[in-house]
């Protein structure tokens, strides 16, 4: 009658699946579904639950009473809070956590997939997507969970039909493709029935993929610990006696050996770790999740809070950070004032320095905002009084989330996940792979200036740089005057010099577009054949041509650096305009006619036209 | 040596890390801890983690027993000996109160005998320690408000929990700030089972009141449940005490703590029969059937 032994012994591998969708998809049925067909639920539950069904005059037993275990759930028939549940088949152990749908509860759900392998999506096949289901899916991706199931529910109701499912499951990939996601799964289903839930459904001929549970049972999860980035926060220094010291704390990711060198952060001081202790006495090793205690080979001052990392794989340390902020609280998020972080064992105050953009979780758009509600996501900066000890979340779960508590009412208010930095930062540079098209940013492009010295590029590209920014777009200016300072000093303004500043130029673009950065180049570059060529470096997916066009008259009267008196003197030899050639672009991508624009115009067309550019994810 | 399988913890050992995290969380964030401790198995079980959690120093909390004066003897002596074998600062609290006033099961009806000897006596016992944080021993896995419930459980001045107002727990970030006068309640075996239990018992030898092994009992049936014959207990009408052979799954208050026939009498052959058996052990509990939602109304006035 129950499963095999096998399946609850202490060595079965463990999935951690979250079950999320909007209110009436049926999450609460399908886990009682899976529980009931697992022969998880126990006897005298599944007589208290026909009993509940009975008083509040369901017909039949009602699966989701089995999870919703507020009595104002069952009154209500939804689910407010996540539920944890433990069951097994033979093949594997999994805890579940069933998460409310309510958009109000969309916070619970947070809290059930943070530590997730594996999101069950519900939707209902007659309503299809809904905003909830994007957003839950968006939540997903951005909390890393690595793998997402679309289940299809209620298929009863749409008389098993294959159009159905492969319009939602077609409309649901094109949504998803947009998102972090590892491997997207769609299976056709109804939990009322028990069709493709456990048992294989004869109703619908036509799928001939997994089952839910044949999914959950055969899912490889072994990737999702990180083994290589040794962090140790303190969680506790243990002195029983004058003769011992031991810094208590959970290997959160990589591995510790007795005798390594590690590093104390934020103080940087170099010990050795003389030996470490694990729940049953000595180790030779730590890894992740142990719980252990590490003795270092010197007295040093080392408390709650404070970080033990290899020297050659530092975290970062820093007092400013970029973040995406779930915000969960009926009060909006604040820039006036100061909230504490809660990271590992630290608690740090810190400040909303800047909000960049929301983000609309039914098309992904970014959205201008002033703050945060309930339920929204947004990019911020965040202003630490002490420095936070973190990592990327992408690259460690463990490091890069955080909590946002408010320090007047306890509450928990938000969660953050700390992202790449955008604005320079010396040392720092993006890694290309995070910056392809998706929730983290735009494709990186270069914007690239032309026309006459006076033309107003240097202006637009400075103002061009400032709206970017602010949009929390990483970018940064290669000024023609600045460059000639530096990397192209060796130059001077023949056509052949000409040309090598370009390609130059170009080439720097070309690496730091790789690098996600946009850049926006300010340079005459007079003629076509360099600039075609800075086109091809590039790349012309990425490569944006904008005429800076003003007459020379105009020009010549702004004369910002005096050089067209002196090129008039003869004193600048082959000065474009005067003394060497420009030859306009034929199709330039966007063409500003500056002496009727102001620079800040100017600017916003430039962004348009990239935002049009970047079509779906401005 | 190098092999992945080397780097990875067997089921037991995960739980066993988790609830030694969370166990030194409190130790961390909080003025006055104390655990829970019940004398059943769970708590068997939490103060063994509590030890590993802070050795080779010792727990640096005491032991908090809320004595309703109505459990079995056996469980009496078992707690004395378990204490001072491992040398804990055991308090034990009995709500005088409600004992002079002569609260019982059986002329108060189990609802309200709950209520003032446990629910109000935790509550006393808690705001006269000046405790901020009570470690207990409950499972998700017992009862399904429970499975709602945090980790870290915030209360507030009054010992209330709130369900619709938990706070959102992420990874393994617990948030355990709290005001003057409030607290919270931890429960670092959230995600252990009832087999679980039984294994870590079993592969840590740990003692446990030997109620729980079977053994021939002079029991009462009453309502299809097995009511064990104690001295003291009263007996309605017509009952006749009779000798089963059965054993205890959960243990509380011998008024209202039932028995389930059983002839296993060890660790394994509980650990065997866990595996075939389908009721759940809180099944064994009068009280959780008092009323719709029991669990969830005694929590929400700040019962374990």
């Amino acid at each position: 009658m129950g499963a095999p032994p096998d399946s609850m012994a202490p060595t079965a591998d463990l999935l951690r699946l979250a079950t999320v969708g909007s209110v009436d998809d049926g999450k609460s049925t399908l886990i009682g579904r899976l529980l009931v067909d697992c022969e998880a639920v126990c006897l005298d539950h599944l007589a208290a639950l026909k009993a509940d069904s009975r008083r509040l005059n369901r017909q039949e037993a009602d699966l989701a009473f089995l999870t919703d275990g507020l009595k104002a759930e069952r009154e209500q028939g939804i689910t407010i809070d996540v539920a944890y549940r433990t069951f097994s088949t033979p093949k594997r152990r999994f805890l579940l956590a069933d998460t409310p749908g309510h958009e109000q509860y969309t916070r619970n759900m947070v809290t059930g997939a943070s530590t997730a392998d594996l999101a069950v999506l519900l939707l209902d096949a007659q309503r299809g997507l809904t905003t909830q289901s994007k957003r839950h899916g968006f939540i997903a991706s951005l909390l890393g969970v690595p793998h997402l199931v679309l289940a299809v529910n209620k298929m009863d109701l749409v008389g098993y039909s294959e159009a159905a499912f492969q319009e939602i499951s077609e409309q649901y990939k094109s949504f998803a493709a947009r998102l972090r996601i590892s491997s997207l799964t769609c299976i056709p289903l109804s939990a009322l029935c028990g069709d493709n839930v456990v048992a294989k459904s004869v109703r619908m001929p036509w799928y001939s993929g997994p089952t839910l549970l044949d999914y959950m049972e055969s899912l490889y999860i072994g990737s999702a610990r990180n083994l290589v980035d040794f962090r140790f926060p303190v969680q506790l220094v243990l002195r029983p006696g004058p003769h011992f010291r031991g810094y208590a704390g959970t290997v959160l990711s990589g591995l510790v050996r007795v005798g390594d060198e590690v590093l104390t952060l934020p103080s940087h001081r170099s010990v050795k770790v003389q030996s470490i202790r694990g729940p049953d006495g000595p180790l030779d090793y730590a890894f992740p999740p142990q719980a252990v205690v590490l003795v270092l080979d010197s007295q040093i001052d080392l408390s709650r809070g404070d970080m033990l990392v290899h020297p050659k794989n530092q975290c970062h340390v820093a007092r400013d950070i970029e973040a995406m902020l779930i915000w969960m609280h009926e009060k909006p998020c604040l820039l006036t004032r100061p909230y504490l972080i809660k990271h590992t064992t630290n608690l740090v105050k810190g400040a909303f320095s800047r909000l960049h953009y929301r983000v609309n979780p039914n098309n992904l758009h970014r959205e201008q905002c002033a703050t945060l509600g309930l339920n929204e996501i947004g990019r911020v900066d965040v202003h630490l009084f002490r420095p936070l000890l973190c990592d990327e979340y992408q690259r460690n779960r463990a490091t890069g989330g955080f909590a946002v508590i408010d320090p007047l009412t306890n509450e928990t208010v938000g969660v953050g996940l700390v992202i790449e930095r955008t604005l320079q930062q010396p040392g720092t540079v993006p890694s290309p792979g995070c910056q392809d098209e998706g929730i983290l940013g735009p494709k990186a492009v270069t914007i690239w200036l032309t026309g006459l010295s006076g033309s107003g590029k240097s202006t637009i590209a400075s103002e061009l740089m400032r709206q970017l920014v602010q949009r929390g777009r990483p970018c940064c200016v290669l000024d023609g005057d600045a460059l000639r300072q530096g990397l192209n000093r060796d130059l001077g303004f023949s056509p052949q010099d000409r040309a090598e500043n370009i390609r130059r130029t170009a080439e720097v673009a070309k690496l730091m577009n790789g690098a996600g950065v946009t850049v926006i180049v300010a340079l005459i570059s007079p003629f076509r054949r360099d600039r075609a060529a800075a086109r091809s470096t590039i790349g012309s997916d990425r490569f944006m041509e904008v005429f800076v066009d003003a007459p020379l008259e105009v020009c010549e009267s702004r004369d910002p650096k005096g050089l067209y008196a002196k090129a008039r003197n003869g004193q600048v030899p082959e000065f474009t305009g005067i003394s060497s050639p420009y030859e306009p672009p034929t199709e330039p991508d966007l063409h500003l006619q500056t002496a009727t624009m102001s620079p800040e115009e100017s600017a916003r067309e430039v962004i348009d036209h990239l935002e049009r550019k970047d079509g779906a994810t401005p | 040596m190098c092999s992945v399988e080397a780097y990875n913890l067997d089921y037991l050992r995960q739980l066993e890390a988790e609830s030694i995290h969370i166990i030194r969380e409190v130790a961390a964030e909080f003025e006055r801890p104390v655990i829970l401790y019940s004398v059943g198995k769970d708590s068997s079980v939490l103060v063994r983690l509590a030890q590993k959690a802070f050795a080779p120093g010792r727990i640096p909390f005491p032991l908090l027993h809320v004595d309703t004066t109505l459990k079995f003897p056996q469980m009496y002596a078992f707690r004395d000996r378990f204490c001072r074998e491992i040398g804990v600062d055991l308090r034990v609290y009995q709500p005088a109160e409600a004992l002079a006033a002569g609260v019982n099961p059986w002329d108060f009806g189990t609802v309200k005998c709950c209520g003032l000897l446990k629910t109000q006596a935790l509550l006393n016992a808690l705001r006269e320690g000046g405790f901020d944080a009570a470690l207990g021993g409950a499972r998700r896995d017992e009862e399904k408000s429970r499975a709602k419930e945090r980790v870290f459980s915030f209360r507030d001045a009054q010992g209330q929990w709130d369900p619709r107002r938990q706070r959102p727990e992420v990874w393994t970030l617990y948030n355990g700030r709290i005001s003057r006068g409030e607290s919270m309640r931890v429960f670092p075996l959230s995600n252990w089972t009832e087999l679980d239990i039984w294994r870590y018992i079993g592969l840590e030898d740990i003692p446990v009141v030997p109620m729980y092994f079977a053994a021939e009992r002079s029991m009462v049936v009453r309502d299809g449940h097995l009511i064990p014959h104690v001295p003291g207990a009263r007996l309605e009408p017509g009952e006749q005490p009779q000798t089963v052979l059965c054993r205890f799954r959960t243990l509380g208050c011998y008024p209202c703590t039932g028995a389930v026939r059983s002839t296993a009498t060890t660790v394994d052959e509980i650990i065997l029969e866990m595996i075939v058996n389908r009721t759940s052990e809180r099944s064994t509990r009068l009280i959780d059937h008092d009323q719709d939602a029991s669990m969830e109304q005694k929590k929400r006035e700040g019962y374990f």
